[in-house]
């Protein structure tokens, strides 16, 4: 928009260059940083097409059903979720529920109204306490080797099993039709349960399914991250001497150590080596950035200028920078440097920015940014994405109260956050979003706050 | 050296003339000169009425220090101070009163009676602290809170402000007073912005308190920091007088 504004009076002359100007200057200067950088979510080709029948029941089993159910649901809402798709109604599908290859006539699904350009189809059964699950991906355009994909699954016969099922099935055709981005399907969420007076760590499932406590600590535990390996959970915990960093293992289900030091230790965030933990410690009196090894030792200090130095996040696809959240020069703003404490950049150029997450590409920041923060002032904290090498930025957010602590999915195409419509912080509850802040919706109930999603 | 001297003089002037006037120094021939014509004649005049001063030095002791009282009188015949009887007309005397005492000297001459007095204060140890700081070491909870007050913060602000100096002066006051006392410094913000965040400008303003404590004498070591963000609120309205209620440093006894 304001490109056309600024080449159009060269081309026409000086009455419309000083009209033009005088609209330039009227603009806002809010609206001059956005626009015109593409996320994950709106590169490559345009969606796929796909229609996704209802799998065949393929026993008598009286669990068949419910299971079944479960399965068709979880990967209608995986492949709608991936965001890289054009979902057919299911309206819209032909009257036959194809269950094998023999079963199916691609042409039918070809043309209008269901006019897919793939099709997911299978069956599902249930014998003797397993399932097993075929499915298939066909190409309707291809009447000749229609194929795609073919896989099959035995499973126990469980609700969470028939779930996982769907979630490994829709990775796969996601993986095949996205142009290599694997699937976030079988991704975890980690997140903050506030109960009563106590916060606790939850794990969840991407799609916020299986929702479950991790930690029993009885204390206030925020800030959950997951290891890259996702073995481990790093946390912040308060106990006798304030908070300090925390580790559970998810592979023993039980606290392990991390070595405490004095002061307030808060926000961990792993190296994507998952070697590495930089946190902020407060040891030497002020709240600096500390990068130590994944048991706490070898500490050593990585910012030191006086104020709250804290959330730092590494560079997932390098590992040799780390953003992070610094009160230095007043209210908190973004900044970046490398993992020895140079080059340090600051991102943001006002307001109140916190809680970054750094994209799976390396490319874009996500944070929470209150632009007009202030005693009185109306502003609202919103979710934005900043890309680095241009330091513009899109606001994926608006009007919907207060949004904190985005997280990029492993594939780079979502945003998991935490929103409260009425700004009370017991009724924050989590969001999930496509990158470009489309498909907004809930995963949790209020009561949950902090999400993290898993690296893979 | 000086008590021996007057011992001496007194001697002399007690002493015949002839023995005085012996004497060749001209300051005793002076003061010989005149004490022959006022002695000798002294039982004659019964008219001259007695004179008397009585000094204490130092006039405020502790208990168990002692005191030198010392007298003069003239035209006296008897001298008695109260408490020790009899005296001698002009002395000294080291006395170690246990309370604080009226010395009252009564000097009984041929001419009547004078009286004079000197009061020495005497500072008893102050018996009421002692057996509280034995029995309540900490102080009570209530004592504490009135005299270490939490220190209110601005905005996004971990600068102490000038409202901050008589707390912090107060409060340094109080725990020297009472040395046994360990405080934990919580910091705590308002529910607005980020809870991370937060719980780092909570440490700086903890920190900050502490800081001032520190400077104003009072030793780190007996001083914690804990922040608390905006975990733990004091109060959850949505008003100005309540997040200001939530912007603070608290202190509380660290058992």
């Amino acid at each position: 928009m304001h490109s056309e504004q600024r080449s159009s009076p060269i081309r026409n002359g000086q009455r419309f260059c000083f009209a033009a100007l005088l609209l330039l200057l009227a603009c806002p200067v809010t609206l001059r940083a956005q626009e015109g950088f593409h996320t994950e979510t709106s590169t490559g080709v345009s969606n796929v097409r796909i229609a996704v029948a209802d799998f065949k029941a393929a026993s008598s089993d009286p669990q068949t059903d419910t299971l079944k159910r479960t399965f068709d649901t979880t990967l209608f809402a995986d492949l709608g979720n991936a965001g890289i798709f054009d979902i057919v109604s299911k309206s819209l599908l032909p009257q036959t529920t194809p269950g094998t290859p023999a079963d199916i006539k691609v042409q039918d699904w070809a043309v209008a109204p269901t006019s897919a350009a793939m099709v997911a189809f299978g069956n599902f059964g249930v014998q003797a306490g397993k399932i097993t699950c075929n499915g298939f991906l066909f190409d309707a355009k291809n009447v000749q080797y229609p194929q795609v994909l073919a896989k099959q699954y035995n499973e126990d016969a469980s609700d969470d099993s028939a779930r996982q099922i769907a979630h490994r099935f829709a990775d796969e055709i996601i993986f095949r039709l996205s142009g290599g981005s694997q699937g976030i399907a079988e991704s975890k969420i980690y997140y903050v349960k506030i109960t009563g007076a106590d916060k606790e760590i939850w794990e969840m499932d991407y799609d916020g399914a299986n929702q479950r406590p991790l930690t029993h600590l009885g204390t206030v535990s925020l800030s959950p991250r997951i290891s890259p390996d996702s073995s481990r959970l790093a946390f912040a915990s308060l106990g006798h001497d304030g908070f300090q960093i925390r580790m559970f293992s998810l592979v023993l289900n039980r606290m392990v150590n991390f070595t405490g030091t004095g002061g307030t230790n808060i926000t961990p965030a792993w190296a994507p080596n998952g070697k590495d933990i930089a946190y902020s410690s407060s040891r030497s009196g002020d709240p600096e950035i500390w990068v130590s090894d994944a048991n706490g030792a070898l500490a050593r200090r990585i910012t030191s200028f006086r104020g709250p130095d804290v959330s730092p996040v590494y560079n997932p696809r390098t590992g040799s920078q780390i953003a992070w959240i610094s009160g230095r020069t007043g209210l908190p703003q973004l900044y970046i440097m490398d993992t020895d404490g140079s080059a340090i950049q600051r991102m943001t150029d006002g307001g109140y920015a916190t809680s970054v997450s750094w994209s799976p590409n390396g490319q874009f920041l996500a944070f929470a940014w209150d632009r007009k923060y202030g005693p009185g002032a109306p502003g609202g904290q919103d979710i934005y994405i900043m890309e680095i090498a241009s330091k513009r930025w899109i606001q994926l957010t608006h009007d919907g109260g207060r949004c904190d602590f985005p997280s990029w999915s492993p594939d780079g195409r979502h945003i998991v956050y935490a929103n409260t419509a009425d700004g009370k912080a017991s009724h924050m509850k989590i969001m999930t979003m496509l990158a470009d802040g489309t498909q907004k919706r809930a995963l949790t109930g209020p009561g949950a706050d902090m999400p993290n999603w898993s690296w893979k | 050296m000086s008590a021996r001297q007057s011992r001496i003089s007194k001697t002399l002037a007690l002493a015949t003339t002839f023995v005085a006037l012996a004497m060749v120094t001209g300051c005793h021939k002076k003061a010989s000169g005149v004490d022959p014509n006022a002695l000798g004649p002294a039982p004659a005049p019964a008219a001259a009425a007695p004179t008397a001063t009585i000094t204490a030095d130092p006039v405020a002791i502790d208990q168990g220090q002692s005191v030198v009282l010392n007298w003069r009188s003239q035209n006296a015949s008897a001298v008695s101070i109260d408490g020790i009887g009899d005296v001698n007309l002009n002395g000294t005397q080291t006395v170690s009163p246990s309370n604080s005492t009226n010395f009252h000297l009564v000097a009984k001459g041929d001419g009547g009676v004078t009286e004079a007095n000197v009061r020495v204060t005497v500072r008893v140890p102050v018996a009421p602290t002692a057996p509280p700081t034995v029995a309540a070491d900490m102080g009570s909870e209530a004592a504490f809170h009135q005299n270490v007050q939490d220190i209110f913060f601005d905005y996004d602000s971990y600068d102490l402000r000038p409202d901050a100096s008589t707390s912090v002066t107060q409060a340094a006051s109080y725990l020297a007073a009472h040395p046994s006392i360990k405080v934990i410094i919580g910091g705590y913000c308002d529910d607005r912005g980020s809870a991370e965040y937060n719980l780092a400008l909570g440490e700086n303003r903890a920190n900050s308190a502490r800081a001032a404590l520190v400077s104003a004498g009072v030793s780190a070591n007996r001083l914690r920091v804990i922040s608390y963000g905006k975990e733990k609120q004091f109060c959850t309205d949505e008003t100005e007088s309540c997040w200001q209620q939530n912007r603070r440093a608290q202190f509380s006894l660290d058992r």
